[in-house]
C-alpha cells in the first residue's frame, strides 16, 4: 500500500467534456474551449456536433468528468439542458458534476438555468481566462 | 454516493460500495473505479485486486496503427457489429497528452457514431499523460474493471506509436494492426517492430489505390516473418529471438513459438462504409477459437500475468527506490559527488541497494530454515 500513499498527494487534471448538443452545427466556439482548456492543463473530451443529450449523458457518466461544459447557439436551451440534467440525475452523477453552458442564453432564459443547477452561464465575449479560472475553482474534489 | 473519503477505514468502505455497485451493473461506479484507476488513487490496488476474480471472461481485441489510419472509426464500426450480435462492449481509447499543458483534447469520442446513446457500449477516454510505464498498467486495470463488470468483448485502442502503446496493445487476447493503403510510413512502423504483435491485418481504406500492392506487401512481410519464427523453433535456444527482443523471459519466446501456429490473416475494410467490417470480425473470432482450441490462449493469458507482476514489483521496487535516493540527498547531490570526483555510479547504486539486497536474502535464509526450525515458532506448533 506504500505505493497508494506515495500517489495519494499527486494532482490530476481536471477532467471536462466538452458537448454540442441538438442541431446546431456551430462548433468553433467549442473547438476554441476545447483547445484553451487543454493548454490550462485540462483533459478534455468532446463530443463532436449534433449530439442528443442521452448521448451527453452517457459520455459524461461513462467518462466521469468533473466538469460538463454544454455548447448551444440553438436556442433550444430550454428544452435540452433539463434532459441532461434528469439524465445525470438518473445515473447519480449530477452532484458532482460542474455544468456549465456556453452559447447564447437570453437574460430572461438564465434563472431557469441557474435553478436547474447550471453553474455558470457564459456568453459571447467571456474572456477565456475567465471560464478556466472558474473552471478551476469550482471543479468538484472528490478524490 | 460513496467515493469522497480518503481516509483508511474509509477507503475499504468505498472499495466495498464500488465494487458491489459495479458488480451489479452500475456505470457510475464502473466510471468511478476507472478514475480511481486512472490516478492511481489511494486504495486502486485493493479496488483491482478485488475485481480480479471476476475477471477473465471477456474477450480483449487490441486495434493499433498510425495516426490517421481510422482506428476509431474502424473501431466505431467493430463495436456495432459486436452489438448487432448481442455482445456489451467496452472500450479503452488511448490518447496521447500535450508535452507542454499535460492537458490533452481526447477525440476518438467523436467517431464513435453508430453505437452513441448505447449504454451496452462503456467508451472510455483515457490520456497518456506523459506517464510512460504507468499507463499499461492502468489500461490493463481498466480492461480489468471492464471485464468484471461483464463485458463480453473489451476493445482497447492506442496509436502504435512508442514502446508503452505497443506494451499495452500486446496485452490484448487478438491483436489488430491497422495499415493505410500505400503508405511507406507505415511499413517503417511494421518494421519497428508491430508486425510481430499482429493477429490481424487491417488495409483500412481500401477503397484507395495502391490497397491491392499493401495487401501483397504485408502477406510477403508476414511470410517471411514465419520463416523467420519456424527457423527459432527449430533453434529451440536462446538466441531464437535475437531480432530485437530484449526481454530475457523464457515465457516471451514460448508466445512465439505458438504465434507460428497462427497464420496471421490479412483483411480489406472501409471503416467509413462498413465494408470488410463482417471479414474483420471472423478474423478477429477465427483468432479467438485459435486461442481456446490450442491452449495458447491460456499461455499467453499465464504470460500476461507474469509481465503484470514484473511491472508491479518494478515499479513498486521503482518507488522504494527513489524514497531511498530522496533520503540520501537526492540524486542531483549524488550525481554531484560522482562529478566532482568523490565516488562513481557504481558505489553510490550498490550504497543504495544493499540494505535491500540483505533483507531480501536474509528472509530467503529464514524461509529455508523455517522446515528444520519448526519450534522457533511455537505458535502454529501447539495447536
Amino acid at each position: 500500500m506504500s505505493a497508494d500513499a506515495e500517489q495519494h498527494g499527486r494532482n490530476r487534471p481536471i477532467r471536462c467534456l466538452i458537448a454540442k448538443v441538438g442541431l446546431d452545427g456551430h462548433d468553433r466556439g467549442a473547438h476554441v474551449i476545447a483547445r484553451a482548456f487543454r493548454d490550462a492543463g485540462f483533459e478534455v473530451v468532446y463530443s463532436g456536433l449534433h449530439r442528443a443529450p442521452d448521448e451527453i449523458v452517457q459520455a459524461a457518466v461513462q467518462e466521469d468528468v468533473d466538469v460538463l461544459g454544454i455548447s448551444i447557439l440553438s436556442g433550444a436551451h430550454n428544452s435540452l439542458v433539463p434532459k441532461v440534467v434528469d439524465g445525470l440525475k438518473r445515473h447519480g452523477a449530477f452532484a458532482d458534476t460542474l455544468l456549465i453552458v456556453g452559447g447564447i442564453i437570453p437574460e430572461e432564459d438564465r434563472p431557469e438555468l441557474r435553478d436547474l443547477g447550471v453553474a455558470a452561464i457564459f456568453g459571447p465575449g467571456t474572456p477565456m481566462e475567465e471560464t478556466i479560472e472558474f473552471v478551476r475553482e469550482n471543479a468538484p474534489r472528490r478524490e | 454516493m460513496a467515493g469522497d473519503d480518503t481516509s483508511g477505514r474509509d477507503l475499504d468502505a468505498r472499495n466495498d460500495d464500488l465494487v458491489a455497485a459495479l458488480l451489479a451493473g452500475e456505470h457510475r461506479a464502473l466510471a468511478r473505479v476507472i478514475t480511481l484507476i486512472e490516478n492511481r488513487a489511494p486504495g486502486h490496488r485493493d479496488l483491482v485486486a478485488r475485481l480480479h476474480p471476476h475477471a477473465g471472461d471477456a474477450a480483449v481485441v487490441g486495434i493499433t496503427g498510425s495516426p490517421g489510419a481510422g482506428k476509431s472509426t474502424l473501431v466505431d464500426k467493430l463495436a456495432a457489429a459486436y452489438r448487432d450480435r448481442g455482445d456489451t462492449v467496452g472500450v479503452v481509447a488511448v490518447d496521447p497528452s500535450s508535452p507542454y499543458s499535460g492537458g490533452s483534447v481526447l477525440g476518438d469520442r467523436i467517431r464513435m457514431a453508430s453505437t452513441n446513446g448505447d449504454m451496452d457500449v462503456f467508451f472510455r477516454s483515457m490520456s497518456a499523460r506523459g506517464r510512460l510505464g504507468g499507463l499499461s498498467t492502468a489500461t490493463t486495470d481498466a480492461i480489468t474493471a471492464l471485464d468484471a463488470f461483464g463485458k463480453d468483448v473489451v476493445i482497447v485502442e492506442t496509436v502504435g506509436a512508442g514502446q508503452s502503446e505497443v506494451d499495452i496493445v500486446r496485452t490484448a487476447d487478438t491483436v489488430g494492426v491497422l495499415v493505410q493503403p500505400d503508405s511507406g510510413d507505415d511499413v517503417q512502423m511494421l518494421k519497428a517492430g508491430i508486425l510481430e504483435i499482429g493477429d490481424v491485418f487491417v488495409v483500412n481504406k481500401a477503397d484507395l489505390d495502391g490497397a491491392a500492392r499493401t495487401v501483397a506487401e504485408l502477406e510477403e512481410m508476414l511470410h517471411r516473418r514465419d520463416v523467420g519464427a519456424g527457423a527459432g523453433k527449430h533453434g529451440h535456444g536462446s538466441v531464437s529471438q535475437s531480432g530485437g527482443e530484449s526481454h530475457a523471459d523464457g515465457a516471451r519466446s514460448d508466445g512465439a513459438d505458438a504465434a507460428a501456429d497462427w497464420e496471421p490473416r490479412v483483411v480489406e475494410t472501409v471503416a467509413t462504409s462498413g465494408e470488410g467490417i463482417e471479414d474483420l470480425v471472423d478474423a478477429l473470432d477465427a483468432h479467438a477459437a485459435y486461442l481456446r482450441s490450442s491452449g495458447v490462449g491460456e499461455a499467453k493469458a499465464q504470460q500476461r500475468h507474469g509481465e503484470k507482476i514484473r511491472r508491479l514489483v518494478r515499479g513498486d521496487l521503482t518507488e522504494l527506490l527513489e524514497a531511498e535516493l530522496d533520503r540520501r540527498g537526492g540524486v542531483d547531490a549524488l550525481a554531484e559527488r560522482v562529478r566532482s570526483g568523490e565516488t562513481d555510479p557504481y558505489t553510490v547504486a550498490d550504497a543504495v541497494v544493499e540494505p535491500l539486497r540483505e533483507c531480501l536474502d536474509g528472509q530467503r535464509v529464514d524461509n529455508k530454515r523455517t522446515p528444520t526450525a519448526a519450534e522457533s515458532d511455537p505458535g502454529d506448533d501447539r495447536d
